[in-house]
């Protein structure tokens, strides 16, 4: 026998690193997300409590993956959601996009639909206020109480605009898929836009607990969708842009913490500059026209100079704040550069 | 998926917009149906008389009320619908757009729940 914590710590491991993934695949079959994380809720707690006595399967995810996709079949085939439906028929799912147990068989990696979810959840069917909430809840995992204490919400009021929103996906008919070079430009602001959402909301409340916050979630989701996309500049530039965000964090500890100029560059976290610096420098080398996000990633860059250097640069940071300024004239842009302006002369 | 779209769009006679508006937008809506009847997507269109043959009624009080006019009266008011069948919501976004009342009035897009065909319902979408 598997002692019990082993098998908690993989099923708890497999559903904090997979459960996106996991939940993509379930989904997109059918577009209903909700029957999907039912389904998906249903293995996972079957993992729990039968990993212990039989050991936990050579591949957890393609177990969970079997368990859930069969549950799925038992709730879409059962009564009363095909009230008038003839049993023969009923057992004419959608057809699979997949084949799961080929690839299972053939123990080849589980693909990764997440960026077909992400699209979902930033559709422009979908209201804007629900976007970040939704990709919180269906990518990541978080559950509706805890997305509620970040946008401070009653916790019933917001699972029921979860539960709302991810009905009318599969009412609507919203499809699961990356939208074509074509449509990119228009749908990906959006995508963008919903993460840099969870990056705001939580940024200022991290407090010490930078590395297991929101906005540390955010840094994570941004990264995966750049990675994802792969030739997207402005997806790698929100990515540099809240990891150059993020390096700061140790030092925005305390009350009031100290504005960015005085902050000490000790406490900053020298590995995500360089991981920041990284990001960006993917960003660029792809050669489009700088984006917002590029902007802003090269302003924080040029900000976290500071800590290699000892001064900050502020004729660079003037030309990219016009820049900015340019492209997207946001209030939080506008206060950066008037801060920049009335800066005191060393 | 079925979606019905529903046109709407303010209302003008024959004598406001002239013969040839009239006849421009009579042709736009003629390319329309074809094109999407082209594309074996249309299931069937109907454009219907101004609001002014409307009646409305309605027992919701206990008594048959019959009213001259619209139950909802707008600037915009429903002209027209089309039924299409295509396999998601950004198809029926695609088609809605080209929908000359797209240019000067809204296009709802509603997905259908079931129908009446050959005496039975159809399957209802329990969504």
């Amino acid at each position: 026998m598997v002692d019990d914590s082993r098998a908690a710590h993989a099923a708890a491991r497999a559903a904090r690193e997979s459960y996106g993934r996991l939940l993509a695949l379930v989904a997109s079959s059918t577009r209903d997300l909700h029957l999907a994380e039912d389904a998906l809720a249903d293995a996972l707690e079957r993992a729990l409590s039968s990993w212990p006595e039989s050991g936990v399967p050579d591949n957890p995810e393609g177990w969970l993956l079997t368990v859930a996709r069969n549950r799925l079949r038992d709730l879409l085939g059962s009564a009363p959601r095909r009230t008038s439906m003839p049993m023969d028929e009923a057992e004419e799912l959608p057809a699979p996009v997949l084949d799961v147990d080929a690839l299972l068989e053939r123990a080849e990696g589980i693909p990764d639909k997440r960026l077909e979810l992400l699209f979902v959840c930033a559709h422009p069917a979908i209201d804007a206020s629900i976007r970040t909430p939704l990709m919180l809840q269906v990518v990541l995992g978080l559950d509706a109480a805890s997305i509620a204490r970040a946008f401070d919400v009653e916790p019933a009021a917001m699972a029921q605009r979860l539960v709302r929103a991810k009905k009318r996906i599969g009412l609507t008919g919203i499809p699961f898929a990356v939208p074509s070079r074509a449509d990119m430009p228009a749908r990906l602001p959006a995508v963008l836009e919903a993460i840099y959402g969870a990056y705001a909301i939580d940024w200022l409340q991290q407090g010490e607990r930078y590395r297991e916050s929101l906005a540390d979630e955010a840094r994570w989701l941004a990264v995966l969708t750049a990675a994802l996309l792969d030739d997207e500049p402005e997806a790698w530039g929100l990515a540099a842009l809240i990891t150059f965000a993020q390096s700061r964090a140790p030092a925005r500890v305390g009350d009031p913490w100290p504005p960015l100029d005085e902050q000490d560059v000790e406490l900053w976290d020298r590995e995500l500059i360089a991981e920041g610096e990284a990001l960006l420098h993917r960003a660029q080398r792809l050669g489009q026209p700088l984006g917002r996000f590029q902007l802003e990633a090269a302003i924080q860059s040029a900000h976290c100079d500071r800590a290699r250097s000892g001064v900050v640069d502020v004729e660079a940071l003037d030309t990219l704040y016009r820049g900015l300024l340019a492209v997207a004239p946001t209030r939080g842009a506008i206060e950066g550069f008037t801060a920049l302006r009335n800066r005191p002369v060393p | 998926m079925r979606y019905t779209l529903l046109m709407y769009y303010p209302e003008m006679s024959a004598d406001e917009l002239g013969p040839e508006a009239l006849a421009e937008g009579m042709r736009a809506f003629d390319e329309y149906a074809k094109a999407l009847d082209a594309a074996g997507v249309l299931q069937s269109a109907e454009v219907l008389q101004p609001v002014a043959a409307t009646t409305t009624i309605s027992l919701a009080t206990g008594e048959l009320v019959v009213q001259d006019g619209p139950f909802a009266d707008s600037r915009e008011q429903l002209g027209g619908t089309f039924v299409i069948d295509v396999a998601d919501l950004d198809a029926a976004i695609g088609w809605a757009q080209q929908a000359p009342p797209a240019h000067y009035g809204h296009v709802e897009i509603r997905p259908g729940a079931t129908r009446f065909v050959d005496g039975a319902w159809t399957t209802y979408d329990h969504h």
